[in-house]
């Protein structure tokens, strides 16, 4: 939307402006966009073919729309006749705050306020393919789609006004919802142009955005969208949908991994009223009028299972180290690699080798993994709780032999996930006992199936070997992380011989996604490291890490955690101070902890209690201060559980901890003083704040206990032994 | 065997004909459609359950629906009158004391339970009261500013 309008051009009855050729039968989408909107004003934001081919997984695969839309577009709005604003996205909300931030954004290119802006999201039948919500790329990358696409409409709307009023367009402006002429201050309404009309623009990458310095919506603390209805109960989560006729489904479970069904007896279960049964290969489940009832059926339900045997727990290290197995590239490849190991170690004062674990832990969210399918006629809905509604509805067409354009997955603002919730488990399975029960079913899983079969945060095995200078110079630095993942691996010290590597393992246990990924284990790892490398030196931490770095971003941080916490004020006798900085996604942070420690007589682990966190979070502009600074104090929370106490437990395939009374997770006697600077980056792009304030949470605690005590811990979670 | 129920829910009457030992959250979500108390746990832990019995904090899912015949129930739905928030829905939404919302409506009526018992809680007060209320967002800092503004109290200096 670079270009104007030639005058005289005649916009009716619509106007199709591509800077990219995209495959689209724009017809066709007029007519479905419509049928789907209303009329009014639709502008349909096309990525470029690279971004396009990557959203799609290099295919045309991924189409969203119900299958009618090509991968290339990215994201929708619609003006209607009434002015109402309407936009649509893959993206969907679990508690990061996206439908706020993405209809701040759409607002402010269109100079309504954000309240005015409805979000449209995960629903596959109406937005378009996303590749899921994660990774932190709902900010970086759909935010500017949004916003791109708003601009162009606001464009669009001042051509058309100009055409109307037959003026100069650039004496017209947006604002409050209305096109303005700045001169005679005559205004329209958004609605009053749209009215009666059915246009389509279609627009690429050239769009201009307002700069973060003159935002007017964005960067304000916009209140939650949708609040009214958590604190009322009103919103309905997955878990709280419910059709007319619905059954309650429930799953048979292996009794440990590994186990396979062998031979099943459902007479006693099919004998119960009402109770239908679902099979498919090992699949079994069954479903009845009421939960309870199901519960029972499930509880008839007579399998014989056969068992192998599972890893053991303390050998968890041993194997992880032992790589992906056979026929598997056991080396890994560098992930990064300059200089000589050797020399460095060679000309360092100091030599420190030490290594360090992290545990499985699990995502926990409050709510379960919960889906309601629905056939009709062949085809499949299902509401479901998911980061990728996209993804769940591939594994639907796959495990139901449906093709994707029959499917339909809606997701309902989710309970959180933190990166649990990228599969479609209960989904599949809800869609399976609808299929064989003729009639809707909803399966909630348990907390104890939440917490067993469910993925798990990798655990994982870290070593490090490095040589410091006595004035703090780092000058070697070997560091190969085993099986969790090579996040956040690379350091961002400057560190002349470096080689950092990551080696997959086959784990005995589910592993997926987990907020933040393995940024945390490596921050663990890497700083606590450090650590010890200014311990060694006689340095001190901060300055250590001052040495070794260049990037202003990070010493912005640090230097901000460092004067908000009062760094190198003396302590009181039992506390100590610890520090830890990290990069990831884009965003950069620092933490400044202090614990009060004493080591605890008979037992590995010391009595700690954090009694203060100082955190500095910088993440480019900031968006929404508000949601911001909830979701950095959020991410450090929930970094306490994992780095204090969290660890999955198991043993012969079984967890042997999945429950919350066994499983103990932050609560609110746990939080310490938490105190958080945003460091607000206008000249920058906004990144995504959802991870990263996690990474360094164990590390500068581990680091404050040693400073406290003396003691070094290097396993997360910091307070339980390994036995 | 069922057996028929008159619940007093947020001052209706509403009949039931289940079995005396459900618990009192399944009859509310599944039988009467009351959504709004979650299931977070099953196991008396997690507190998205919580409702009101007689005016003090309840775990439903540890409720037998026989044991909350005869008393008033009050749920999140029950909350707002007149489509007028309670104070401490507004100060939840005031403070922002929410990501996902899943623990909201237990959060909120563990608040509104503590401010009837103490109406001035101190921090150690809240903390004691909702050491049973999880919230996995993390957002322990937004509800204690929540029920701050609830109580209309300053906040508490920070050493
Ligand atoms: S569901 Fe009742 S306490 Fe968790
Ligand atoms: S807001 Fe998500 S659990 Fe509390």
């Amino acid at each position: 939307m670079n270009e104007r309008l030639p005058a005289g051009f005649d916009l009716e009855p619509e106007r199709y402006e591509l800077q990219e050729a995209p495959f689209l039968d724009l017809e066709l989408a007029r007519r479905d966009f419509f049928k789907a909107a209303g009329g009014g004003l639709i502008v349909l934001l096309f990525l470029p073919a690279a971004a396009a081919a990557q959203e799609a997984g290099g295919g045309r695969r991924g189409r969203g729309f119900g299958g009618r839309m090509p991968a290339e577009i990215g994201a929708w709005l619609h003006i209607g006749e009434d002015g109402a604003v309407t936009s649509f996205t893959g993206k969907v909300e679990v508690g990061q705050g996206s439908r706020t931030s993405l209809a701040q954004a759409v607002a402010e290119e269109l100079r309504v306020p954000a309240d005015s802006v409805r979000m449209v999201m995960g629903d596959t039948a109406l937005v378009p393919f996303d590749g899921g919500t994660a990774g932190s790329q709902t900010t970086p990358a759909m935010v500017p789609q949004l916003r791109r696409a708003a601009a162009a409409a606001r464009e669009l709307l001042i051509d058309l006004a100009a055409r109307e009023w037959k003026e100069d367009r650039g004496l017209l402006e947006a604002a409050g919802g209305k096109v303005i002429h700045s001169r005679t201050g005559q205004a329209v309404d958004y609605g009053k142009l749209t009215r009666g009309r059915k246009l389509v623009e279609a627009v690429g990458a050239g769009a201009a955005l307002t700069p973060a310095s003159a935002w007017k919506v964005c960067g304000q603390p916009v209140p939650r969208a949708g609040g009214v209805d958590l604190v009322t109960g009103r919103h309905r989560y997955a878990s709280d949908q419910r059709l007319p006729g619905m059954l309650y489904g429930k799953v048979l479970r292996p009794p440990a991994f590994g186990a396979s069904l062998v031979s099943l007896d459902a007479k006693e279960a099919e004998a119960i009223e009402g109770v239908m049964l679902a099979r498919d290969g090992g699949f079994a489940g069954v479903a009845a009028p009421s939960e309870r009832e199901a519960e029972r059926a499930l509880a008839a339900l007579k399998a014989e299972w056969k068992t192998s045997p599972q890893t053991a727990a303390k050998d968890l290290f041993e194997i992880l180290k032992q790589g992906p197995g056979e026929g598997r590239d056991r080396e890994g490849r560098p992930e990064q690699e300059r200089g000589s190991i050797e020399e460095g170690l060679a000309a360092a004062d100091f030599r420190l080798e030490s290594a360090y674990t992290v545990a499985y832990i699990a995502h926990a969210p409050l709510e379960h993994r919960a889906a309601l399918a629905e056939w009709k006629d062949g085809a499949l809905t299902v509401w479901t709780g998911t980061q990728r509604p996209f993804g769940v509805r591939g594994e639907l067409a796959r495990a139901l032999g449906v093709p994707e354009e029959r499917v339909r997955v809606i997701v309902p603002d989710t309970g959180s996930g933190y990166g649990g919730k990228h599969t479609g488990e209960a989904a599949v399975e809800a869609a399976r006992i609808a299929r064989a029960a003729g009639k809707p079913v909803k399966v909630v899983w348990t907390r104890e199936e939440e917490f067993t079969w469910a993925y798990f945060r990798p655990a994982g095995l870290i070593e490090v070997r490095s040589g410091v200078k006595k004035d703090g110079a780092i000058t070697a630095w070997e560091f190969r992380n085993y099986n969790s993942g090579a996040s956040a691996i690379r350091p961002l010290y400057d560190i002349p011989n470096l080689k950092v590597e990551f080696r997959p393992s086959r784990s005995p246990l589910r592993q997926g996604s987990y907020r933040a990924l393995a940024a945390t284990a490596n921050h663990f790892a890497r700083e606590s490291h450090l650590d010890e490398l200014a311990r060694q030196a006689g340095i001190d931490p901060l300055e250590l890490r001052r040495r070794n770095l260049k990037d202003p971003r990070l010493l912005a941080v640090l230097a901000a955690a460092a004067e908000r916490f009062g760094w190198g004020r003396a302590r009181a006798a039992g506390r100590g101070f610890g520090i830890a900085a990290g990069f990831e996604k884009g965003s950069y942070v620092a933490y400044c902890a202090e614990v009060a420690a004493a080591a605890a007589t008979g037992k590995p682990a010391p009595e700690v209690k954090v009694e203060r966190l100082v955190t500095a979070f910088e993440c480019g502009a900031i968006l929404n201060p508000d949601n911001l600074r909830n979701q950095v104090e959020g991410a450090v929370i929930m970094g306490l559980g994992g780095a204090l106490f969290e660890a999955i437990e198991f043993e012969d395939g079984r967890i042997l901890n999945p429950r919350f009374s066994e499983y103990r997770v932050p609560r609110f006697g746990d939080v310490p003083v938490l105190d958080t600077v945003l460091l607000d980056r206008k000249d920058l792009p906004s990144a995504g704040a959802g991870e990263t304030p996690i990474v360094g949470v164990a590390p500068a605690i581990a680091n404050a206990i040693f400073d406290a005590i003396g003691l070094r811990l290097r396993s997360m979670p910091l307070l339980k032994s390994r036995g | 065997m069922p057996r028929a129920f008159e619940l007093k829910i947020n001052g209706a009457s509403r009949q039931v004909e289940t079995d005396p030992r459900r618990s009192l959250l399944s009859v509310l979500r599944d039988d009467l459609d009351l959504t709004g108390s979650k299931y977070g746990c099953g196991e008396g832990e997690c507190g998205a359950c919580t409702v009101l019995l007689d005016g003090r904090a309840a775990r439903s899912c540890q409720v037998a629906v026989e044991a909350a015949a005869g008393r008033e129930i009050t749920t999140i739905e029950g909350l707002a009158k007149d489509s007028k928030l309670h104070p401490v829905q507004q100060a939840f939404l005031e403070a922002g004391a929410m990501q996902c919302g899943y623990c909201t409506p237990g959060m909120v009526l563990a608040v509104v339970a503590l401010l009837g018992q103490k109406p001035k809680p101190d921090e150690a007060e809240v903390a004691r009261a909702l050491q049973g209320n999880l919230c996995r967002c993390g957002t322990y800092p937004r509800i204690l500013a929540a029920v701050r503004l609830a109580a209309g109290i300053a906040e508490e200096r920070k050493r």
